[in-house]
């Protein structure tokens, strides 16, 4: 028996690959809930009736969705480019308190449409800014981005602890350390009524329409992704490496601190540490599952807000611990880990 | 400026040095083992995390301390041995694949811990490490009660960096190891299997950054608590890298890096205008410069990150 790289990927099998990986993770966290004492249908049914049961759970889990579909278009641009970005996590928190400062300090009581534009890219931009810091160690020192990217999402979550507990720090809060919220006019239009749901999950989806045109119809699509297959190829072609790499990095913070920010915006409009419990690390999960294509991501996004927001219901209804969606998610990354693999090459016999 | 000769002068910082140093000696010599093979292992924060949960928990279960470490060297072994099929066997990306064991690691010990463990206002503790003075060294002044006044686990961090150090680079095996690392194929044709020399040294290394959990909770501390390894596992990748993988400067950079560490946190209380998290973020900004610093001048396992597979160049 061996291996064989496969010419080409049939297009059922790279739909299917993802859903075959989510299986897999799905029995074997089937088999940590039966140890755990739980009927493992009733509680998957439990799961989904907290994900889906009624109109609030369904917005809250398109409400979760929103900032991972934005932290893993961040993953999903810059692995495609192998830049290894792992800072998903503090990036987020940068956008976010940039969004808050901005919008409670500076712009004060603007005209929404004036606001919101303005809070969406000073977000960007602060997320943007964070991974270049590693970029540039990266392309100068030769310092592998993981590491370091990995290293500043502490920094990154210590600096914004600091700055709410200081010069940021919301008076009315009953001095609990907590920015002041942003102008009402500045928060993001609901999208269904009596809900949180926000516009944010459309500016998400035609984002990632835009990241999917962008890679495949341009022609720094294709340097990007150049870069990622054979940097020394890549540079043999005359592609301007450098410049493609900083520019990637720039969109991938950027979307990572553009999740922060709509998360201030959308949901709840001023900042604690306490504002993503893992947008950041989730999102490499996201870009994996969906296998970097921004389309997938939207629905890689979708499925694993469903397991948060499932699992919550699921450890009230069933007294198993909600960490259990964790576990699912990191099992489903490593099983389609695997079944990527199985899909590049074949067994011949 | 009498206060930070104060903070230098006592004991009691010398003393934290050590006890700072020991979690990042172990991890630090795992990731070193396992990247003198060819395999960077991004599991190390996972599985320090597991670890410290599964340690804790044998002995919280009555097992003895030294039980409590065993138990935490085997589940990290085992963690090492997803770690190596996945990149070994399938040659997946070590990037990914660490990551995606440091994640189902860590939350794979938060859904234990709160299956096993009664949800309580404080969190149940156990009997950790005593320190033990070794006889005649710690009467010496100052130095005695600053470095010859540790728990054990701390004494068997220091052997095995020795050890590990002898090993790389005395023996047959160390050569076998290194070889593998730089140059699979020419490892290969010396009639060495790279397969199986990358599996021994991920498991093992693993298993080294279990130990460096368990000594957080049963002996650092004495209770667990989620987050609490608190990016400990990519500092000590960052030491690996600061060190030039050599076990003898880790052990030194370990101990350097404690020493700041300790520092900062004495420094707190008398500069008590800068937020504190100021300090917090030192650690953390220090390994970087660490990193811009080392990272060019570092000789590289030639092969790391590189899968291996037989007969593909």
């Amino acid at each position: 028996m061996r291996l064989e790289r496969r010419e080409h990927r049939p297009l059922a099998l790279v739909l299917v690959t993802p859903l075959v990986a989510v299986a897999v993770a799905l029995a074997i966290a089937g088999v940590l809930i039966a140890i755990a004492g739980a009927p493992v249908i009733a509680a998957y049914g439990e799961l989904l009736k907290g994900a889906f049961g009624s109109r609030l759970a369904t917005t809250e889990t398109l409400t979760r969705a929103i900032p991972l579909i934005l932290t893993g278009m961040a993953a999903a641009v810059a692995f495609r480019a192998q830049v290894w970005n792992i800072g998903g996590e503090g990036q987020f928190y940068l956008g976010a308190i940039a969004a808050a400062a901005m919008g409670s300090e500076v712009l004060g009581d603007l005209p929404g449409f004036v606001q919101i534009p303005v809070l969406m890219l000073t977000g960007a931009t602060a997320g943007a800014v964070l991974l270049l810091i590693p970029l540039w160690l990266r392309l100068r020192f030769f310092v592998d981005e993981v590491v370091t990217t990995l290293l500043l999402n502490f920094v990154a979550i210590l600096f914004v602890s600091m700055l709410i507990d200081t010069v940021l720090k919301d008076p009315l809060g009953f001095g609990w350390p907590q920015s002041e919220a942003i102008a009402d006019q500045a928060m993001l239009p609901d999208l269904v009524s009596r809900s949180r749901l926000h516009v944010g999950l459309i500016i998400a989806m035609v984002l990632a329409l835009l990241v999917w045109f962008v890679q495949r119809r341009t022609v720094f699509g294709m340097q990007s992704r150049a870069a990622g297959l054979s940097p020394s190829g890549a540079r043999f072609a005359g592609i301007p490496l450098g410049r493609t790499l900083i520019f990637v990095a720039m969109i991938s913070g950027g979307f990572a601190g553009l999740a922060g920010a709509i998360e201030v915006m959308g949901v709840q409009g001023y900042v604690t540490t306490e504002l993503s419990p893992g947008f950041g690390y989730s999102g490499i999960v996201v870009a994996m599952l969906a296998n970097l294509n921004p389309i997938g991501v939207v629905f890689a996004a979708i499925f694993i807000a469903t397991m948060f927001v499932g699992a919550d219901g699921m450890s009230r209804a069933m007294s198993i611990p909600a960490y259990i969606a964790d576990v699912t998610v990191s099992l489903s990354l490593l099983s389609m880990l695997v079944a990527l693999f199985f899909t590049q090459y074949r067994i011949r016999k | 400026m009498s206060a930070l000769m104060d903070i230098l002068a006592s004991a009691g910082l010398w003393g934290a040095v050590l006890r700072i140093a020991t979690p990042l000696i172990f991890g630090t010599l795992g990731a070193l083992l396992c990247e003198r093979s060819g395999v960077l292992n991004l599991g190390i924060e996972g599985i320090m995390t597991f670890g410290a949960m599964i340690g804790w928990l044998a002995v919280y279960n009555g097992a003895d301390l030294w039980t409590g470490l065993l138990v935490a060297a085997v589940c990290g072994g085992l963690f090492g041995l997803l770690h190596a099929a996945l990149t070994v066997t399938l040659g997946l990306s070590q990037h990914v694949s660490g990551l995606g064991v440091t994640l189902f690691a860590s939350s794979f010990s938060y859904y234990v811990f709160r299956l096993l463990v009664p949800v309580a206002g404080t969190p149940p503790t156990v009997e950790a490490f005593e320190p033990i003075a070794l006889p005649g060294l710690s009467d010496l002044p100052f130095v005695g009660p600053a470095f010859f006044t540790q728990t054990p686990p701390t004494y068997l961090a220091i052997l095995i960096a020795l050890v590990l150090g002898y090993v790389l680079f005395r023996t047959p095996l160390g050569l076998a190891i290194r070889m593998t690392g730089e140059n699979p194929h020419a490892a290969e044709a010396q009639g060495i299997n790279p397969m199986r020399v990358r599996y021994g040294a991920i498991i093992a290394g693993s298993a080294l950054m279990g130990v460096a959990g368990a000594f957080l909770t049963l002996s650092a501390f004495n209770s667990f608590f989620p987050t609490m390894v608190q990016g400990r596992g990519w500092i000590c990748i960052a030491l690996v890298v600061f060190s030039s993988w050599r076990p003898s400067r880790a052990l030194l950079g370990a101990l350097l890096f404690a020493f700041f560490d300790g520092f900062q946190v004495r420094l707190q209380t008398v500069l008590d205008i800068v937020p504190y998290q100021v300090f917090l973020m030192m650690p953390y900004l220090l390994s970087i410069a660490a990193l811009a610093v080392m990272a060019r001048r570092a000789r590289v396992p030639q092969a790391l990150m590189q899968p291996y597979r037989r007969g593909e160049r």
